[in-house]
């Protein structure tokens, strides 16, 4: 029952979409179509794999190379992060590469028409360090201070 | 951890599993759409593997390629002469800030805390000297021992280190650390730099520059205090017999802080 249950429903969700391709108007798959992500072509002329694979697989070749980067120090750039958004900048008014609170973002762009949730940018870097900016709010070092609970500890010093 | 591939043989270990298997199924799946699709099939692009060798004149971490894994041979370690280490002096502190992206956000109660210096004074006889402290790359961390997670974890070379992939911010390791040199990511960060990734809601602590270290380079502190302090710190590979590091602690009477611990610490302390 279970069975043709799932193949019935399978048969109306493509009859379902038949009919709403249907309905849509023929410009919507035009090849300049306003409503598909601008994506920027990123430097150089080829991707580090080929652009179908990446759009599928990039976030398993991500998933696996951070564990190999963070585990076993290995830093192959092939499939790293920080490779992906240095190549991908895009810059924004002020000449600075946007960051990932931009639309304009590399990855925002894609994710934000795919709705899907990406995590990285709340712990990594979403553009190349710029050596003018990103300082990431630093301020004055604090000035040293004497930690009471170290100091208890070092009067049991070694007898000299 | 999951690849997400029904037949993936490589997992189970918890991390480091290799997705090989539906890498390739999905290989045939992208070059077979592309061929339906009318345009001439591309083939996947491999890149040549081939081994590099890099070699570091200057450098005190053995030539690795960046493809390759950590050697477990190794155990990076710190000297530390704190009769060197000047006691209104900051520049090993600035340094990782500048380096690691972190410092004072106006939360003096919450705010991430790398390395700090300490004053330890002798209430009797008011002796005083100064020191850095930061993580002591524990060679049996009570942090990674705590760790419901896994995420607190140490590196084959002896670099402690927490994977913020698997994080959950509980803290325990912050409770069970000696040397209270972990700290917790209470405010939202942003314009982290590329090399360090910091997040609200993860530990973290000193992580001896582990993406220099990866480099062949110092550690921004050792650079700092050589460069523009009295040079009290000293990188290198404890394992190694012939490195400067290990000549020196086999030479003179050095001392780990809280040795009775028994965390067997990677940061040698002298003159303390």
């Amino acid at each position: 029952m279970k069975h043709l249950g799932t193949r019935s429903e399978a048969v109306f969700a493509t009859l379902l979409t038949a009919a709403v391709l249907a309905m849509l108007p023929a410009t919507a798959f035009a090849g300049d179509a306003a409503w598909l992500p601008k994506l920027s072509r990123g430097q150089g002329d080829a991707c580090v794999a080929d652009t179908d694979w990446m759009r599928r697989n990039h976030m398993t070749a991500l998933m696996h190379q951070r564990d190999d980067t963070v585990r076993d120090g290995m830093r192959d750039k092939r499939f790293s992060l920080k490779g992906c958004v240095d190549c991908h900048a895009v810059e924004g008014a002020d000449g600075k590469p946007v960051t990932a609170a931009s639309p304009r973002h590399f990855c925002r762009s894609c994710h934000d028409f795919a709705a899907v949730r990406m995590d990285c940018f709340e712990c990594h870097a979403s553009r190349p360090d710029t050596k003018t900016g990103a300082t990431g709010g630093l301020l004055p070092a604090r000035p040293p201070f004497i930690d009471t609970a170290f100091r208890a500890q070092e009067t049991g010093r070694p007898k000299q | 951890m999951s690849c997400g591939s029904k037949g993936d043989k490589a997992c189970g270990s918890g991390h480091g599993c290799a997705c090989k298997t539906s890498a390739r199924a999905d290989d045939f799946d992208a070059s077979r759409r592309a061929f339906l699709r009318g345009s001439a099939a591309t083939a996947i692009t491999t890149l040549a593997v081939g081994v590099t060798l890099y070699s570091f004149s200057a450098a005190p971490a053995a030539a690795r390629a960046p493809g390759d894994k950590v050697n477990p041979k190794t155990r990076w370690g710190l000297l530390i002469d704190a009769s060197k280490c000047g006691d209104g002096c900051n520049a090993c502190v600035t340094a990782c800030q500048t380096e690691n992206g972190w410092g004072d956000t106006g939360h003096p109660e919450t705010d991430a805390q790398w390395i700090r210096k300490l004053t330890v004074r002798n209430p009797k006889n008011g002796a005083s000297f100064s020191l850095p402290m930061m993580c002591q790359h524990c060679a049996d961390a009570p942090c990674v021992d705590v760790c419901p997670t896994g995420a607190s974890f140490k590196r084959a070379d002896g670099i402690v280190l927490v994977d913020k992939h698997t994080c959950i911010g509980c803290r325990y390791c912050m409770m069970a650390c000696p040397y209270k040199a972990r700290s917790f990511v209470h405010e939202p960060v942003t314009d982290q730099k590329p090399h360090a990734p910091r997040g609200k809601g993860t530990v973290e602590s000193c992580t001896l520059c582990v993406h220099r270290v990866d480099e062949g380079r110092l550690p921004a502190c050792v650079e700092a205090c050589s460069d523009t302090a009295g040079g009290a710190m000293l990188f290198g590979d404890l394992n190694d017999p012939t490195s400067e590091i290990s000549k020196r602690v086999a030479t003179y009477r050095t001392m780990r802080i809280r040795a009775d611990l028994g965390t067997n610490p990677g940061v040698y302390y002298r003159n303390i």
